[in-house]
């Protein structure tokens, strides 16, 4: 009954299955999605086993969305696999497109993320120290874990993808727009397009008015009540708006929230936490040196850029597994 | 070049003499067209020594310099990276040195948050006439990025 239909699969790897989400929020449209495609396999859906995708010859599912980063060899192994299997194989959200969230753990090593999701993070009850351990001998037999990957990968990173589509997670009515685009049969884009968003970037779709003014200082959320329709920049909220691209509708600013930069970098070309770092920086007003000392000046900037406690965090937050330093050896700690 | 080759030979022994098999540092410098290139030249002019680990790089203004590019000379080989802007209140495009003072401090501290020791960076200020403060910040930079190893 469905063998005509070309077959359409979602996969998590490291994620947290908000991107699942995201697709059910296309409410009544699934059913659109299932009278184009034969969509037989989403762990977080549906009960097709790994073992039924190994069994189908390769290239027979049409369309894969792939979210989550590769945290595991699990994630790896699941990651080649769909490759294989998968005619178009899609980055589908932040995580699987440039890391996400996940990947901020590769500011530390190994043992310093085990440790501290085991042993040192609040409200644990662990008072045998026990950590994970990649194989465990149980009555019934040895029970095993993937091991942990070195460092977070995006999809990218371990296979080729012929698309990304960003966004934490994408919007739902991108999601069906990219969905009625592959079923219409329409041309693709060029492989290695981003999918569902926009050329431009998030201020293109944001309703606050820009005054051309520079901030003073930069805010944390709690410091200020951001007024209604200014630009949360200029009033020195850290939203990365301006460097990162559009597609969302501008959802988070237009609710007062700063963008935090989901749908990833307008520059696909440069360092993206340090092109969001750069783009911020620049909406400080840095004053006018004449009659002000070195150290009053430095102390001043110092205090105005306060705003920012977490560079990393801010500026890398969906990005870290593409910084041009993903292979180097950490030398320091934070 | 070929009459400073006798010169160079004759002071080679001396950096590599803290350590045998040592490597020598990179470090990349960009300096600003307008103050900190024109200080290196008259150090230049003047006989001051200049570190031969420095490579120069120089930028219409240091503001200019996007961090990418200083994130991308540290991944590709170099030990150190120095950013050398006019004075503040001396930058010909009047703030450009400013922007770059808020990027450099932003930057210094996410380095640490990307496993790079904070040391390898510096950003500081030399005029046209500063050719012999380049001299010894380069040299003193030089020195505390070989220290790292």
């Amino acid at each position: 009954m469905t063998a005509q239909k070309p077959k359409l699969a979602m996969y998590w790897a490291a994620s947290c299955g908000g991107c699942e989400i995201a697709l059910a929020n296309i409410h009544e449209a699934i059913l659109e999605v299932d009278a184009h495609f034969d969509f037989m396999f989403c762990p977080c859906l549906l009960d097709t086993k790994k073992k039924d995708i190994e069994a189908l010859p390769d290239g027979a599912i049409f369309l894969t969305l792939f979210n989550g980063a590769l945290r595991t060899e699990e994630n790896l192994e699941m990651a080649r696999l769909l490759r294989r299997k998968s005619q178009l194989l899609v980055a589908f959200g932040s995580c699987a497109a440039t890391g996400g969230i996940p990947s901020l753990a590769n500011q530390h090593g190994i043992e310093h993320v085990l440790e501290t999701a085991f042993l040192n993070a609040p409200g644990l009850d662990n008072p045998e120290r026990l950590i994970p351990g990649e194989s465990c001998t149980v009555p019934d037999g040895e029970l095993s874990l993937p091991p942990f990957l070195q460092r977070v990968l995006a999809l990218h990173d371990a296979v080729a993808a012929d698309y990304s589509m960003p966004g934490c997670p994408p919007e739902p009515e991108q999601i069906l727009a990219v969905v009625r685009h592959v079923a219409s049969g329409a041309p693709l884009p060029p492989t290695g397009s981003l999918l569902g968003c926009s050329a431009r970037a998030v201020c293109d779709e944001c309703p606050r008015e820009k005054r051309n003014r520079l901030a003073p200082r930069l805010l944390r959320p709690f410091e200020a009540v951001p007024a209604d329709d200014w630009c949360l920049l200029e009033q020195g909220f850290a939203c990365l708006g301006t460097s990162t691209r559009g597609g969302c509708q501008a959802l988070c600013p237009a609710t007062a929230m700063p963008c935090t930069g989901c749908y990833g970098p307008l520059d696909r070309d440069s360092d993206p936490g340090a092109t969001a770092l750069s783009t911020l920086a620049a909406a400080l007003d840095p004053g006018s040196a004449p009659g002000q000392d070195e150290g009053s000046l430095h102390a001043g900037l110092r205090a105005a850029l306060a705003g920012v406690p977490d560079p990393l965090g801010t500026f890398y937050r969906y990005t870290l597994a593409e910084t041009v330093l993903a292979d180097r050896a950490t030398e320091v700690e934070p | 070049m070929s009459c400073q080759t006798t010169a160079q030979a004759a002071e080679l022994p001396k950096v590599n003499e803290s350590g045998a098999g040592e490597k020598n540092p990179k470090v990349v410098a960009f300096l600003c067209n307008w103050c900190s290139y024109a200080g290196a030249d008259k150090a230049g002019a003047s006989q001051l020594p200049v570190p031969q680990e420095l490579s120069v790089i120089r930028v219409m203004c240091s503001g200019r310099l996007e961090p990418t590019l200083i994130l991308e000379a540290i991944q590709k080989g170099a030990d150190g990276v120095m950013v050398l802007a006019c004075h503040p209140g001396d930058c010909h495009y009047k703030e450009g040195n400013l922007r770059a003072f808020c990027r450099a401090e932003l930057l210094e501290r996410m380095l640490p948050q990307l496993g790079v020791d904070p040391r390898r960076f510096s950003f500081d200020y030399v005029s046209a006439a500063e050719a012999e403060k380049f001299s010894r910040i380069t040299t003193e930079f030089v020195e505390r990025v070989r220290s790292l190893g």
